[in-house]
């Protein structure tokens, strides 16, 4: 009892003492102060640094959720975007790779995923378009966007408005499937005018490596002209062309069966990379979670020390002072 | 304190090691991703870094694939076969003896020494010679290249084996569709009537034949 009329006896006295504003201090002793933090702080509150760490252990939590469906997802995808990897490749051994064919009517469909929190993979596509773009664009040649992704469309739109032709967003909202892929190329082929289209998309090496990747599909006429210009694809001529009326026919159908095929496996490719960027993004997030979570508990037992010694000093101090 | 840094220690060190070990334990599954060091096309190379030096280049479809064999003086004895599907990759490299596919000209056999050929397929039966077996699969559509070097590499969007299939099925298709196809008012409904007609006697014959 007496401890207590000590206790509100140093409660009157402390604001004087510690309140940097004398008005308020005037003010806190008719009415002694209750609150705990601000002015006249009596003794020392663990509030702050509980919720903080309640709320740091929150997000730890779901971080270390978010990885864990990250992982199971990319485990089903990547199967299906190992067994895609053979479609393009006799595109490949056919018609070459040609990324610096020069060409009037660029298009660069750019993939990105729809969802954040997945690290840094479309930032760099975006960062790889952007570049595209500068390298494509010139005096007598136009560079269009397609893109396809809410991210991707996020970031062109800011400062490449007027170049994009077309934006495609959801496309992981059902099961991604070739028959989905192929109308949207589609989509693409019959609402866009292109000599060359390329695709920007982080191919999937591992778990934690993302390798920005494009592949060029070029229009039928620009196959005929680099044929006959020699170069790559110059022994073109040297196949014989089986079926449909008219070789151009032919070309025509290989050229968007291409693009299907390319852009099959060019979003499944993306979306495994976005998978796997997003289990390390989340990793390293809980990670750090706990981290500061470990800091936060020295800094609250601290604080709790603090408080109870400081507790025991007024205590004694106290007693002492009824003594002496 | 020191407990902490240890705990630090241990848990990059873990981490680095589950990093690797994931990674390593990962690499069979990315066995056909072998990032070639030949760096791919140098002129796109040249004009990237003028335009982007701070950027590394990206890669190109040519730098993950393994280069195609030239074209061998002698006449090889086998054909190199790549059947691939969206799904799965049927055969890859499979060495056969021929290989019979539904060109929209007609059923064309593919030997090894044939002329470099690029095909159109249309819905039909696609068999696989290699000795005494025989593989047969319904393909629908597709295209069918042959190179120079004997090597064929065959496309298509879906391709079933055929004890796969069931005949009673087919019949009611191909009822129905013909039925649709009497009744079709627009050229789309007309079209779409009558690809279910053709694939659905190619199954017919394919069945039968």
């Amino acid at each position: 009892m007496a401890m207590a009329a000590l206790r509100r006896e140093g409660r009157r006295f402390a604001p004087l003492v510690s309140s940097p504003n004398p008005i308020n201090a005037i003010r806190s002793t008719l009415a002694p102060a209750e609150e705990q933090v601000g002015l006249g702080v009596r003794s020392i509150s663990t509030q702050v640094v509980r919720n903080r760490m309640k709320s740091v252990r929150n997000i730890q939590k779901i971080t270390k959720a978010m990885k864990m469906v990250a992982a199971s997802k990319l485990r089903a995808i990547q199967v299906r975007a190992e067994n895609s990897r053979g479609l393009w490749q006799p595109f490949t051994a056919l018609l070459g790779d040609t990324p610096s064919v020069n060409v009037k009517k660029n298009v660069i469909v750019t993939i990105s995923s729809d969802k954040g929190l997945c690290g840094g993979i479309n930032s760099t596509s975006v960062k790889i378009s952007r570049a595209l773009h500068k390298i494509n664009s010139g005096p007598d040649t136009e560079c269009k966007y397609v893109i396809l992704g809410e991210k991707g469309k996020a970031q062109l739109i800011r400062d490449s408005k007027k170049d994009i032709e077309l934006i495609l967003t959801e496309l992981q909202k059902n099961f991604l499937n070739y028959t989905q892929v192929s109308v949207l190329a589609d989509v693409i082929l019959k609402n866009v005018e292109f000599d060359a289209l390329r695709i920007v998309f982080n191919k999937f090496q591992s778990v934690v490596s993302f390798l920005p990747t494009t592949a060029t599909v070029l229009s039928p006429e620009i196959v005929e002209r680099e044929s006959e210009a020699g170069g790559k694809i110059g022994d073109l001529d040297s196949y014989e062309i089986e079926g449909g009326e008219t070789k151009s026919e032919v070309l025509q159908n290989l050229a968007e069966f291409q693009f299907s095929c390319v852009m099959f496996n060019a979003v499944l490719e993306n979306a495994c990379s976005e998978q796997g960027a997003r289990m390390s993004a989340m990793d390293s997030s809980s990670r750090n979670a706990g981290d500061m979570l470990d800091r936060l508990t020295l800094t609250y037992n601290r604080t709790r020390q603090a408080s109870i010694t400081t507790e025991l000093i007024e205590i004694i101090s106290g007693a002492s002072a009824l003594e002496g | 304190m020191f407990r902490q840094v240890a705990h630090r220690l241990l848990t990059r060190s873990t981490t680095n090691h589950s990093a690797c070990a994931a990674a390593t334990i990962l690499r069979p599954y990315s066995t056909d991703v072998s990032t070639d060091a030949s760096s791919g096309d140098s002129a796109f190379v040249e004009a990237w870094k003028k335009v982007a030096p701070n950027i590394d280049p990206p890669k190109t479809p040519i730098q993950f694939m393994e280069p195609r064999p030239p074209t061998p003086s002698t006449l090889p004895s086998k054909l190199t076969v790549n059947f691939v599907l969206p799904y799965a990759a049927e055969l890859s490299k499979a060495e056969v003896d021929m290989v019979i596919v539904p060109a929209t000209t007609g059923q064309m056999g593919i030997l090894p020494g044939h002329v470099p050929t690029i095909a159109e397929l249309k819905p039909g039966l696609l068999s696989v010679h290699e000795g005494n077996d025989v593989k047969k699969y319904f393909i629908s559509s597709g295209f069918a290249f042959v190179h120079s070097n004997s090597y064929a590499d065959i496309l298509a969007v879906e391709a079933i084996p055929l004890d796969r299939i069931d005949p009673a099925q087919v019949q009611k298709g191909l009822s129905e569709f013909t039925q649709k196809l009497n009744s079709a008012s627009t050229d789309l409904d007309k079209a779409e009537a009558q690809i279910g007609v053709d694939v659905h006697s190619a199954l017919n014959s394919a069945l039968t034949g």
